[in-house]
């Protein structure tokens, strides 16, 4: 009896554990999964939650649909997010990677912790256009949820802590830290920028890392970079009530930019050369302008090549391409 | 000889101090039991009955309440000596629509005899951007904000011919955790000391509290629904919180 099983667990192939790895040029996440243990079935529920388009109004609508992963996340060619019955959201869809390391989410900062910040798209009229009540309804009859939250959570109760729970162990998981920008940061395997790359990085360094903040390219601030005299949306004062948060938005950050498009809060850029010129022509006096930006950031058209070059080096091909985090 | 003497001195307090418990006839002070609240909603000293009756507010405007839900936490209960004793994990949703929430119990209460109560009106700081919740906390209730994290304390939902809104609608919902629209208030009364909240093993007493939901609308500022009939945090739910501070429960009597 004794050999039989241990012959078995031999014979099994082993699971890849899933983990939640750090990368060593990276700080200690806010979110630690201490009251979230992560293990291969919630991480597999919570994926298939993501994917899962029954959970919308019209049962077209996943979380994997304005999020996608060969966007990083985000929603390609989007200006703004597009949910059931073709509504368009007023917000440009953020990418969704290195979140555990996030204390406040959405453009505006309104959410404060991961695992509620999908129930604003499930509620939205305009996104998922759904009640959390139908969700778990639909779960509990649906087979094989409940044998998959019995699995994750050793119950077959379904309610909306481990719905939000499991998501996040799926979500809280992407990271990207794999860019070349990464490896050379990281000295590994004797990659380093070649001469352009390392020009744009000099130049990033003096003209925008003050905001776009190493190593996630963001300080996570909420400020105005002059989009526009009057912003349409309030951004940042609608969660403060302070008219010196109006038209401020959180600092995107700049990993995977190459595949991001379109840029800012409403994309209304379609490409990085796009928003170079603004920087270089185009900011406006809005009220609330930071104060580094009162007269743009100059930018030669070499200038902007080098620039370029650099962002090209934030893109984290590994995390786009890990078949762990698509739909199977 | 030594060991002896220490054994001594870690005997004799014990056999003090047990002696003394069983002078007082006093329960062992571990044991624990348990209590209830009502709270009776009611307008100004009438029954609340949602959808239909018409109240007045301070400033004679009619309305009516269709929605009437509100969160009682952080219990903690006080003796006369000063000792206190919060009840953990108390967070209570009370809804006008469901009577069963009216009543709740509390459990695993040291027994003794208590002079004061205090509990905070809506959820403590902490709690609105913790992560995902169950039980009274979960936004499968309504209570909770997914824009801009955090729970609505206090939601009022109703008409008055007074509301500019569209359908005369009086929509209230109050909450917000950060200054200066912190909406966070507790409310605190002391126990008659002749009558305490006596929590005995073989006694289960009921306290009962009077809710005024009108007290939204009056105390610190009189509410005119023409010029305030729409909040969901801010500024305006601040006048609101502040009315309700102390208006909104009244400790009625208790069933020992
Ligand atoms: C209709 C498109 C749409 C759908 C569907 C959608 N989201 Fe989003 N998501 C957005 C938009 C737009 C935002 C930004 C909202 C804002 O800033 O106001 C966002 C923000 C987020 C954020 C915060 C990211 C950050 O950096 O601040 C997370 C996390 C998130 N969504 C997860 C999810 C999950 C999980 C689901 C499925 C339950 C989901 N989303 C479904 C469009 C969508
Ligand atoms: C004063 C702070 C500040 C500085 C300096 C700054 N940015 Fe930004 N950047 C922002 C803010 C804020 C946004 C988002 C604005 C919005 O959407 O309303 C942004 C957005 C962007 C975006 C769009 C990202 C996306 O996903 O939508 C790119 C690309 C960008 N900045 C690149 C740069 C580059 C390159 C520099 C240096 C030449 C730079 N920024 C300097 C604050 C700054």
């Amino acid at each position: 009896m004794y050999a039989c099983s241990k012959n078995e667990e031999e014979i099994t192939p082993e699971e890849k554990k899933i983990t939640f790895s750090i990368p060593a040029n990276f700080p200690t996440p806010a979110y630690n999964f201490e009251d979230n243990k992560l293990t291969n079935a919630g991480f597999a529920l919570g994926k298939k939650l993501f994917y899962e388009a029954r959970l919308s109004a019209d049962k077209s609508v996943s979380c994997g649909s304005c999020h996608q992963q060969f966007a990083a996340f985000t929603q390609l060619d989007h200006k703004v997010s597009h949910g059931v019955n073709n509504c368009q959201g007023k917000r440009n869809t953020p990418p969704l990677f290195n979140l555990a390391w996030q204390k406040a989410f959405f453009w505006d900062g309104g959410v404060k912790n991961i695992e509620t910040s999908p129930l604003n798209a499930i509620t939205d009229a305009c996104e998922m256009g759904t009640d959390i009540q139908t969700i778990v309804a639909f779960l509990k009859n649906t087979a094989p949820y409940p044998d998959l939250f019995k699995q994750a959570f050793g119950s077959t109760e379904i309610n909306s802590q481990l719905i939000l729970k499991s998501i996040t162990q799926f979500t809280a998981v992407l990271v990207s830290g794999n860019s070349k920008y990464d490896k050379v940061m990281r000295k590994e395997g004797g990659i380093s920028f070649n001469a352009t790359e390392q020009a744009g990085y000099s130049l990033f360094k003096e003209k925008c890392t003050s905001c776009h903040a190493e190593p996630f390219f963001t300080d996570f601030s909420y400020r105005s970079n002059g989009l526009d005299l009057v912003s349409t949306d309030e951004g940042r004062s609608h969660i403060t009530g302070q008219a010196a948060d109006f038209g401020k938005f959180r600092v995107p950050t700049l990993r995977n930019i190459e595949y991001t498009s379109p840029y800012m809060h409403d994309g209304r850029f379609y490409s990085v050369d796009e928003v170079l010129e603004h920087y270089n022509s185009g900011v406006k006096a809005s009220a609330n302008l930071d104060v580094q930006l009162k007269s743009g950031i100059s930018l030669s058209s070499t200038e902007k090549e080098q620039i370029k070059a650099f962002l090209k080096t934030l893109t984290d091909n590994e995390f786009i391409k890990n078949t762990l985090y698509s739909e199977s | 000889m030594k060991l002896s003497q220490y054994l001594l001195a870690l005997v004799c307090p014990i056999i003090i101090l047990s002696s003394c418990k069983k002078s007082t006839d006093e329960v062992t002070p571990d044991a624990k039991s348990t209590f209830s609240i009502e709270f009776e909603n009611q307008v100004n000293g009438s029954p609340l009955v949602l959808n239909t009756t018409t109240y007045k507010n301070a400033k004679g405007e009619d309305f009516k309440i269709n929605i009437f839900k509100y969160y009682v936490s952080n219990i903690k209960l006080s003796k006369a000596d000063g000792s206190s004793y919060l009840l953990p994990e108390s967070y209570f949703l009370i809804d006008a629509s469901k009577p069963e929430s009216t009543n709740i119990t509390l459990k695993d209460v040291p027994v003794g005899d208590y002079t004061k109560i205090e509990y905070t009106i809506g959820v403590d700081y902490a709690r609105n951007f913790a992560g995902a919740q169950t039980g009274a906390l979960d936004p499968i209730n309504g209570m909770f904000w997914t824009w801009n994290s955090g729970y609505i304390f206090v939601k009022l939902e109703g008409t008055s011919p007074q509301s500019t809104d569209k359908g005369n609608a009086l929509t209230f919902h109050i909450g917000g955790v950060t200054d200066p629209n912190n909406t966070i208030r507790t409310f605190a009364t002391e126990i008659n000391a002749a009558n305490p909240l006596r929590v005995r093993t073989d006694g289960k007493p009921n306290m009962h509290f009077i809710v005024n939901a009108a007290a939204l609308f009056t105390g610190k500022t009189d509410v005119s629904f023409a010029t305030l009939n729409f909040t969901m945090g801010g500024a305006n739910s601040v006048i609101v919180a502040n009315n309700y501070a102390s208006g909104l429960f009244r400790l009625d009597h208790i069933h020992n």
